[in-house]
């Protein structure tokens, strides 16, 4: 009962910090455009931008400062048009796409961000032959570099997702959420009141454990003790997930934000490698919660408790093992590392509202991949998944890049829906 | 009640067919309707079906015994196309039927009844006997479209399903729906179902299970009646009362393998089966050895149960 | 506050193009979803092949519009092939998965600028339905009474869409009271049942995904005649979920489920949209921007369906006896 009371006033409080962080974080007196210009995660200063109205009237006309971002405010709302210059980004960078004018709408009381991808100008297409400042087995390291940093990052969600299809049979299309919710809620403690990005991480993980017990207690427990399918589970958590997304919008917004910390970081570099320095750290984390959720695992009473549920939950519950209890410790658990994967992933990207749903299908293949309902074979299953996405980009355009994934996701289902870890039996 | 002196010759005539057969396993019948050879199926390293030879005597009640994990509900499976057996073949009225998906050997005329009952709960009884029909011209996407195609056929079929459903006393209940009947009501609905495909040969998965004593006559009257239709069943059952009442037959599987047959006043005295089913059943204690070969077919068993599920 | 506004839209919205849309793609679904029991989560991409399939026929080849209709269905029915052949066998789950994962498959290749020249990106296409309207036999004017009523592309639109939604509950309500139908309802109470009973489930199977889908691929016609465009964004999950809202809105398995539901849909979430965002720009409710209406709305959908799945799962006109039999 004690437990059900402070899951319950973390939740409020959650609310209430979600309630009040926009208060802070919005910028109620922004109208206008704004944006951050970056070139492999090096902002991109002195760059010229030119805002004129939809008929060519000029507005006015911005430089990128040193962190690459610029702003300009408007009085009318309307569509604007942003035209970049060219010549004045650095010698060997071009707007991805090619495209260098957009045509952006203002609404009121509100600022619109303008994106334009900065790429290096061989990168486009085929690997560069000509400058030979890259070559393929060096682009190939970076993207599996990068590809581990997504599958680590898949694997955390995923192995939360896992654990609470093994222990309740639920196929949970939230779980995205709860990915977006966890890099909210840290956005909240960090921009809005201003915490360190660290101990805001921290919190976020707890306030999301928290959540995730209360979601279980308050909502997926009491479906399960009034016998609802699992079936009509999965749909109802279809219903979850489009009811938190446009909740998270409704006080986040719908544009790219980023923490305040550990933005613009020098990039260092490790062999054919070169990254921000948050990159390693961010892939070190995830590799120690995951190795600590492993162990925990295997060895805690918990963690047997919790696989001896996944294995048969009527057997589990006859030998003395209290099944809601684990179900219950697996969802906090579940959505504490779903939140960490949340923060990671705001870290190495940047947040938006639909940043769970977007990597939710990356999720379920890495979780296929491995075989549905094995803790182990999800961390496997990601990890293969996120460097089969980064690499694949060696061959096809980037923005496909997801679509060799579910590719995967459909052939894995088809041919070997226990997965490449998962034994045949496992399945029913 | 029907016509004795006929009950009487059919009875008798399918006792007569067995009347001089050796109880060896696999003992070649005089009219088999079906042939079954060397069929295996093996969930991982587990065997949990090996039949070497049997077969079935056409016009006959025939029970297939054997204790829990023998692996007689796994062999109903591989005969009835609802799994795969990994090798074997068996024909049925001459037709080789190994790899026959099920649909396919339902039409052919054998057609059979789960353990767990099937009843389409949200379908009225009435529809869930019509569904038994075969060849229905309604069934045909373009000419569903027109009534006129399919009305007249679905009127004899609705009239051979009340028939039935009269003979099955189920003929209350026509308009309720399946889902709202009794264990053994459901029991009953599934063979009136299945009897309209009009087969030759019914393959019962334990019929009395989990039905109301009270029910248990009249289910075992309907039972001797497929007989005397003319039909021939095959029924897996654990109750010896019921399979001594009504069965002209009885083979014994333990292990997946078929290990005895013979007439139901003697198979229980036999050494082999009392070797394998009753010895192991009733003679306590049990060596280690034997727990575990049991423990393995009850796995077995139900590793073919989860492989069935995961076909869906 | 204007509520007249209020009132025309919400009026509007109870028989106008958004109902018609998504009240053909909650056929569709009905037929996989409420009478075959399949769990088919890729509704929008039969509509938007469709959609596309028609406008990449006019605008990209330069066909007549009559061609580009027979493109949209041959392209439904060839995706109806590709992702049921391979899927209906699988569990309700993963059927679940792999039909929303074809989906987004289809939406990225749709939007990508890669195929940009034919699929035209993010921005999608646009000028195909100029055939369309040039057929319109209503004269130019106002047709309504006072402030209700539609002019005269809106009324050719309407006419043309409620046609194809009767017509495809005439063509559900012949099958399901077929022996076809019967199956059909059959397979979705237990296959193994109806595969013993000599019936080839598989094939029922995919003709239900393969109807469905087309019927719903009108939806995906009608959405890029009305709109004079498609773009892939439309045809998102959000799109199907909107439609399996419909469905169990109306009740599913019942012949007009999906056109009431969508009318109830409609008519609530214009009404809500609208009240709320005027009354937000009046000042009425003062923690929100007008912007914020949108995903609010989103949100109550969700919330909507969660509790209709829990408390009344027969829908609002369900038979409450055929569920509680079956109680889950």
């Amino acid at each position: 009962m004690r437990r059900a009371v402070i899951a319950f006033t973390a939740f409020l409080g959650g609310l209430i910090f979600l309630l009040a962080g926009p208060a802070h974080a919005g910028p109620a007196d922004c109208q206008g455009l704004r944006g951050t210009l970056k070139l492999q995660g090096q902002p991109v200063n002195g760059a010229k931008i030119a805002v004129t109205t939809e008929s060519g009237q000029p507005v006015k006309e911005v430089t990128s400062n040193a962190q690459g971002a610029w702003d300009v405010q408007v009085d009318q709302i309307g569509k604007y048009r942003v035209t970049l210059d060219v010549s004045t980004l650095p010698q060997n960078s071009e707007v991805r796409g090619g495209n260098n004018v957009r045509t952006p709408t203002v609404y009121e009381g509100n600022c619109s961000t303008v994106l334009f991808a900065l790429q290096p100008k061989a990168a486009a297409g085929q690997p560069p032959a000509d400058t030979g400042q890259t070559t393929f087995w060096e682009q190939a390291a970076q993207l599996t570099f990068e590809g581990l940093n997504l599958g680590l990052i898949i694997a955390l969600a995923a192995l939360g997702l896992s654990l609470i299809y093994g222990t309740t049979g639920l196929t949970n299309f939230a779980h995205g959420e709860l990915i977006t919710l966890g890099a909210v809620i840290a956005y909240t403690f960090n921009v809005g009141f201003g915490i360190q990005l660290i101990p805001a991480a921290i919190l976020a993980v707890i306030v999301s454990g928290g959540l995730g017990y209360a979601q279980d207690r308050l909502f997926w427990g009491q479906l399960r003790k009034r016998g609802t399918g699992v079936i009509a589970m999965m749909i109802i958590s279809i219903g979850v997930a489009i009811l938190l997304r446009n909740l998270i919008q409704f006080f986040f917004g719908a544009q790219n934000e980023n923490f305040s910390d550990y933005n613009t970081q020098a990039g260092i570099v490790v062999g054919p490698i070169s990254a921000a320095p948050k990159n390693f750290w961010a892939m070190g984390i995830e590799l120690a919660v995951l190795i600590v959720v492993g162990l925990a695992l295997m060895k805690t009473r918990t963690g047997k408790a919790a696989r001896a549920v996944s294995d048969n939950p009527a057997l589990a519950a006859s030998s003395g093992i209290n099944v809601d209890r684990v179900i219950r410790i697996i969802w906090t658990f579940g959505a504490a590392i779903a939140a960490l994967a949340g923060i990671m992933l705001g870290v190495s990207q940047s947040l938006k509202f639909t940043m769970g749903q977007d990597i939710l299908l990356l999720i379920f293949a890495g979780v296929t991949l491995g075989g549905l309902g094995t803790a182990f074979g999800a961390l496997v299953g990601s990890l293969v998944v996120g460097v089969f996405i980064q690499v694949s980009t060696l061959w096809i355009p980037p923005e496909l890049k997801s679509v060799g994934a579910l590719a995967v996701l459909i052939i894995v289902l088809l041919f070997r829906p226990q997965g490449i870890l998962g034994r045949r039996e496992r399945i029913g | 009640m029907r016509d004795d002196t006929m009950t009487d010759s059919l009875k008798a005539k399918a006792q007569a067919a067995f009347k001089d057969l050796a109880r060896d396993p696999g003992v070649p019948k005089p009219d088999p309707i079906l042939v079954v050879d060397n069929v295996v199926r093996r969930f991982g390293g587990l065997t949990a079906v090996d039949v070497n030879h049997v077969e079935i005597q056409r016009g006959s009640i025939t029970a297939l015994i054997g204790p829990n994990g023998a692996g007689k509900t796994t062999f109903f499976n591989q005969l009835t196309g609802f799994d795969t057996a990994d090798s074997g073949t068996w024909r049925f009225n001459e037709r080789a039927m190994n790899g026959v998906p099920a649909h396919k050997v339902a039409r052919y005329g054998m057609v059979r009844t789960f353990q767990l009952t099937k009843a389409l709960s949200r379908l009225t009884v009435l529809e869930n006997m019509r569904l038994g029909a075969q060849k229905q011209r309604g069934e045909s996407f373009w000419r569903a479209l027109v009534p006129g195609f399919w009305r007249g056929q679905e009127e004899e079929i609705t009239e051979r399903a009340e028939e039935l459903l009269v003979r099955f006393k189920l003929d209350a209940k026509r308009d309720d729906f399946a889902g709202s009947l009794s264990g053994g009501q459901r029991k009953l609905l599934e063979m009136a179902r299945a009897l309209m495909v009009q087969p030759e040969l019914v393959m019962l998965d334990e019929p009395m299970a989990g039905v109301n004593p009270a029910l248990t006559q009249s289910l075992l009257g309907h039972v001797k009646d497929l007989r005397e239709q003319g039909m021939t069943v095959l029924f897996v059952e654990h109750d010896m009362d019921m399979v001594r009442d009504i069965s002209d037959w009885v083979i014994v599987m333990a292990q997946g393998a078929v290990i005895a047959e013979g007439p139901p006043s003697t198979i229980m005295s036999d050494e082999r089966v009392i070797d394998a089913y009753l010895g192991a059943h009733h003679d306590a204690p049990l060596s280690e050895g034997e727990l575990e070969a049991q423990l393995h077919e009850a796995e077995a068993e139900l590793e073919a149960e989860i492989e069935e599920e995961t076909q869906k | 506050m204007d509520w007249l506004t209020i009132l025309t839209t919400t009026v509007h919205a109870a028989i106008g193009w958004e109902t018609v849309v998504y009240g053909l793609a909650a056929i569709g679904v009905n037929i996989h979803f409420g009478y075959t029991g399949l769990l088919n989560f890729g509704q929008s991409a039969f509509m938007a092949v469709a959609g596309y399939g028609m406008a990449v026929t006019v605008v990209f080849l330069n066909l007549p519009f009559w061609i580009g209709i027979l493109v949209g269905l041959a392209a439904a029915a060839v995706l109806a092939l590709l992702m049921g052949i391979p899927t209906l066998k699988l569990r309700a789950d993963y059927l679940a998965i792999v039909t929303i994962a074809a989906a987004e498959i289809i939406r990225l290749i749709f939007r990508s600028v890669y195929f940009k020249d034919i699929f035209g990106g993010s921005d999608g296409r646009r000028g195909f339905n100029g055939d369309f309207y040039a057929m319109n036999p209503y004269p130019a004017g106002h047709y309504g009474i006072g402030p209700f009523g539609f002019d005269e592309r809106t009324m050719w639109f309407l006419t043309v869409g409620w046609a194809v939604v009767l017509l495809s509950c005439v063509v559900v309500y012949l099958l399901m009271k077929s022996p076809w139908g019967r199956v059909l309802k059959a397979i979705r109470e237990d296959e193994d049942a109806v595969r013993a009973l000599g019936k080839n489930v598989f094939s029922y199977k995919l003709q239900s995904l393969t109807l469905g889908g087309i019927i719903g691929c009108f939806g995906g016609f009608l959405y890029g005649l009305y709109n004079g465009a498609v773009q892939p964004d439309v045809f998102g999950t959000e799109m199907t979920f909107f439609a399996y809202t419909i469905v169990i809105l109306g009740g599913a398995a019942r012949v007009f489920g999906p056109v009431v539901g969508a009318m109830i849909f409609w008519v609530l979430f214009v009404f809500v949209g609208n009240t709320l965002a005027e009354l937000v720009a009046n000042g009425y409710i003062p923690f929100m921007t007008t912007i914020q209406v949108g995903p609010i709305r989103y949100a109550l959908v969700g919330l909507g369906f969660i509790l209709l799945l829990v408390l009344r799962p027969q829908g609002i006109f369900g038979d409450k006896r055929e569920i509680a039999i079956d109680a889950r």
